[in-house]
């Protein structure tokens, strides 16, 4: 077998903030650490976080601690979460942060020095450490520069296609080197999947081409489960308008700052329908909704820093019955602030004045890219217009089942972290709460790969598979069995996606999507790509479209399974919530012959330590 | 809004060819969305980067007609119509294939930097105090994208040409090899140390770096760098003009640098700094 072949003791794939984090950590357990990712470094997924990084650190409000984080986290993802994985999440947070700023991350700070934090959605307290609108960049980037004086190597635009197993236990990886073509073995005692979501399965998604559910569909065939698959989370604000920019993500943290939801009546819909176990947490008028905004401890928070899920169905509701903006979304407005006598009817107005000097100034320094990316794609100026928004694909909560403690899958070496991994999230994820989960088990995945792989000696590469992996990738070249275009594929796809299992969804259009995935997965074997091995993206494409469909095809099934409405996932023949699927999640895993399977895994009780947390934060 | 041609290079390290492809431009398009227009319909193996399509990570960096710039950030409704659109790639680094070009000589040099080191923590809890003034300044250096236009653009580095290209394994391909090759760090990585050594809590002296292996010296002040710059950082005026003060300063009294850690860390603005350009 003539092909480039690294040893390391750990291979971390995929360089966002998860595999960042663990190839850092691994590279502290005094283990050879290969870091691999598709894009250059410093590209991945991470980079366009812009609200913020959820942790109790109570900075700004001493109220915080990570019990009120949890039973927040749990909340939001309608526990179903793994609760084990959920209070790990919110005690070692914190620390996670701090490590962050001292590896030299510049958070905005508060007058008192210390780290700034900011409101989100079903967050009770201000806990987004954040810098601006562009915390993801400091933290890639702080990862980034700190990692690379660790030890590790890095291989970039290197896209691994296939796990490579040694019986039950998973010994590699092979890849592709984007720039030429060429072929590299990886041959490594432990594998931490990093890789990110599966946005594109979607037509209107806030993702990069990156996310192609590559991790996922890798551990799928290398045995490991998928869990949750189901819950995929339409962020309520994308851009709307020009179509071209359809999908980009307005951040929450446009709400975080004020920013109302109204619709083209001019009504503040979101005050008009506020769920029962939000309400006591909910601001009674515009007035105490903004003065949350600005800080006050004693206001509750404006409806539209509900939970995600529930504000996306809100605006999905009012364009459903015409109420919606010219383009097909509804507004969202800072700008209020800034006209004449906006605080007028306040009873307290002062309140806000001493707050906000000058409200044209105060939008731009809070959301400067915001600012920035409607100035330059929409051509509209937030501190004078309203926005256009309306849902976008954003985030999957499934993913990659893992043990709460070390992040192992069920197969032997395989790690899983990151938005690739599932559990904490449940059903939905609150804003904030994945820039922490990529920390705190970007770490813990790091520190258990290396020390399994110190604990191991190198299994063996089959050469056999590695040959026939390769013959198969590059049957889209050499001999394709079809004339398909690998684009055309893809974006059919995405419309069966987006149209058949959407933000509702029903049994009769979801069998007819895996009517359709079916016939497009005969499509895709037909995939053809011209031209030879360098930087060839219709080639690329051909091979990323195997993982979208797999992924597409998984939260099909687990979707149709899930047969009541729950955080993320509304079913319209089922829109009530049901208790008897509230503990349990589904599972899709590769049966014996290559088929996928389905089961459900009952959830484990929880301590009586957490549920007493929950019960007094109610 | 019709038909548009787009003359887009294409070719490799052997050479290449400027070939023409029409694509429909609709309301509120950009550069990038034609070019993957292109791609899903004419050119399937047209080679170009891109991540975000909202200018947050650098990645889609070329040249349109003529000016650098990132391509999903350049509004079709910004250029002319009734001629074609002229795409190529950044000319400074060497090519890998069509729109997308070498730039791993530039991971090379940030890795010759000295990473942060701070001082001991303030607060028994291990956290650090500093003001929201303090850390402005530096803030405005981080928004760097890595987009590589100021580096494409700064003449010491066009005219050096010297970014060495390495294989994937690593072994020197082209350019005249790493010595050489890394003459002058580039505008991206002056920012990159100012960061550094204008944090408030870091402790290491890079001034030697910046005078002989980066050279700071080499460079003249022509702010070509600043105006490319799509963040908008002054990366001279609030960037290379205090470093080169300070390499000044230090060359000329060593002790100063010390003073104006200390002073930083007590959170003393340095007497002799310029004025902040407000973005
Ligand atoms: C616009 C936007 C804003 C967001 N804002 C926030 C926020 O404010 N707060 C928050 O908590 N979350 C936010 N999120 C979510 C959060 O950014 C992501 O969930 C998170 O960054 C995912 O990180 P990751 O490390 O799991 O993966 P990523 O950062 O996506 O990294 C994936 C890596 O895997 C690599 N990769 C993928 N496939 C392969 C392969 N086959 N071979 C090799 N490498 C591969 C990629 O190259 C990349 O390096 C936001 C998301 C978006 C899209
Ligand atoms: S100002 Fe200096 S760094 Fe910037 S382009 Fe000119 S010579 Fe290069
Ligand atoms: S300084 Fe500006 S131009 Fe240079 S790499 Fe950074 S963002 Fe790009
Ligand atoms: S694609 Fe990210 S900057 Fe253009």
């Amino acid at each position: 077998m003539n092909i480039q072949t690294h040893e390391h003791d750990v291979i971390v794939i995929g360089a966002g903030g998860a595999g960042l984090r663990a190839a850092i950590e691994a590279s502290a357990g005094g283990v050879s650490v290969g870091l691999v990712c598709k894009s250059l470094l410093g590209k991945a997924h991470t980079v366009m976080a812009e609200g913020g990084i959820a942790a109790a650190l109570a900075n700004v409000d001493e109220r915080d601690n990570w019990k009120v984080h949890f039973a927040d986290t749990m909340r939001g993802g309608q526990y179903v979460n793994n609760w084990r994985m959920a209070q790990i999440h919110a005690q070692e947070a914190p620390a996670r942060v701090r490590e962050l700023e001292a590896w030299g991350a510049v958070f905005d700070r508060t007058p008192d020095g210390r780290i700034l934090q900011r409101n989100f959605g079903g967050h009770r307290y201000p806990r987004l450490a954040h810098v601006g609108d562009r915390t993801g960049l400091e933290m890639i980037r702080t990862l980034q520069d700190h990692g690379i004086h660790q030890g590790m190597a890095v291989y970039m635009e290197c896209t691994i296609i296939s796990l490579l197993k040694d019986g039950e236990r998973v010994v590699g990886a092979l890849g592709y080197y984007r720039e030429n073509g060429r072929f590299v073995v990886f041959h490594a005692k432990a594998v931490v999947l990093a890789t990110g979501g599966v946005g594109k399965a979607y037509k209107i998604t806030s993702n990069s081409w990156e996310y192609t559910g590559d991790g996922h569909a890798l551990a799928y065939h290398a045995g490991a489960e998928l869990q949750d698959m189901e819950f995929v989370q339409f962020h309520p604000t994308g851009m709307v308008w020009p179509p071209s920019v359809r999908g980009i993500l307005v951040t929450e943290g446009v709400r975080g700052e004020g920013g109302i939801l109204v619709n083209s009546e001019g009504r503040r819909f979101m005050f008009d329908d506020i769920p029962e176990n939000y309400r006591n947490q909910t601001a009674k008028d515009e007035e105490e909704g903004f003065r949350y905004c600005l800080g006050d401890k004693n206001a509750n928070r404006p409806p539209e820093l509900l939970t995600r899920d529930h504000v996306a169905r809100c605006i999905r509701r009012e364009v459903k019955e015409g109420r919606g903006s010219p383009h097909g979304g509804v507004f969202l407005d800072v700008s209020w602030m800034t006209k004449p006598g906006a605080f007028n009817n306040f009873k307290d107005p002062e309140f806000v004045r001493a707050r906000i000097k000058d409200p044209v100034e105060h939008i731009k320094k809070k959301l400067p890219s915001m600012y920035h990316q409607f100035k330059e794609l929409g051509g509209l100026d937030i501190t004078k217009e309203p926005m256009e928004v309306g849902p976008t694909t954003h985030y999957i909560m499934g993913g990659i089942r893992v043990d709460a403690e070390t992040q192992m899958s069920r197969v032997p070496g395989l790690f899983a972290c990151g938005e690739c991994a599932c559990g904490i999230n449940g059903a939905n994820r609150l804003g904030g709460n994945s820039l922490s989960d990529l920390l705190v088990f970007g770490k813990r995945a790091g520190e258990f790969a290396a020390k399994y792989a110190k604990e191991r000696s190198a299994g063996r590469i089959n050469p056999q598979q590695v040959e026939q992996e390769m013959r198969s990738a590059l049957a889209f070249l050499d001999s394709p069995l079809g004339q398909e275009n690998p684009f055309q594929v893809q974006y059919d796809l995405q419309n069966v996606m987006q149209d058949l299992v959407g933000i509702v969804r029903t049994e009769g259009e979801m069998v007819k999507a895996l009517e359709r995935i079916e016939e497009l997965k005969e499509r895709a074997k037909r995939a053809s790509a011209p031209g030879n091995r360098e930087y060839n993206p219709g080639w690329h494409t051909c091979l990323d479209l195997r993982n979208l469909l797999t992924v597409s095809e998984a939260i099909t099934r687990a979707a149709i399974e899930r047969r009541e409405s729950r955080g993320a996932q509304f079913r319209e023949d089922y829109p009530e919530k049901k208790a008897e699927f509230g503990n349990r999640n589904t599972i899709i895993s590769k049966g014996p012959n290559g088929e996928m399977q389905f089961r459900w895994e009952p959830i484990p009780e929880m301590p009586a330590e957490l549920k007493r947390i929950i019960e007094e934060m109610k | 809004m019709g038909k548009v041609t787009f003359r887009i290079w294409r070719g490799d390290k052997s050479g290449g060819s400027f070939n023409d492809y029409q694509a429909e431009v609709s309301e509120g398009m950009v550069v990038l969305d034609a070019v993957h227009q292109i791609q899903a319909t004419q050119a399937p193996d047209l080679a170009c980067r891109w991540n975000c399509k909202a200018g947050k990570c650098g990645s889609c960096s070329a040249e349109v007609n003529g000016k650098p710039r990132l391509m999903c950030m350049t509004r079709m409704d910004t250029l002319p119509h009734d001629q074609p659109v002229l795409i190529q790639p950044m000319k400074a680094f060497p090519i890998i294939r069509d729109l997308v070009t070498d730039v791993s000589w530039n991971y090379r040099v940030n890795k010759k930097i000295p990473p942060f080191k701070p001082r001991p923590p303030d607060a028994p809890d291990g956290t650090w105090r500093m003001g929201q003034e303090e850390v402005d300044r530096i803030q405005e250096f981080r928004k760097c994208i890595e987009c590589f236009l100021c580096q494409n653009v700064c003449h010491v580095l066009r005219d050096h040409r010297r970014f060495g290209q390495t294989d994937t394994d690593g072994n020197l391909t082209s350019g005249k090899g790493p010595s050489e090759a890394e003459l002058f760090g580039g505008p991206r990585f002056m920012i990159r140390v100012a960061s550094l050594e204008m944090h408030p809590l870091d402790t290491v002296n890079r001034l030697p770096l910046l005078q002989k292996e980066l050279n700071i010296g080499l460079c003249n002040i022509t702010k070509c760098c600043t105006e490319v710059c799509p963040e908008h950082i002054h990366i001279t005026d609030n960037g290379i003009i205090p470093l080169k003060e300070r390499v000044v300063d230090e060359f000329y009294d060593p002790l100063m640098w010390a003073a104006r850690k200390v002073g930083e860390a007590l959170g003393i603005r340095r007497r002799k700094s310029l004025p902040i350009v407000k973005p």
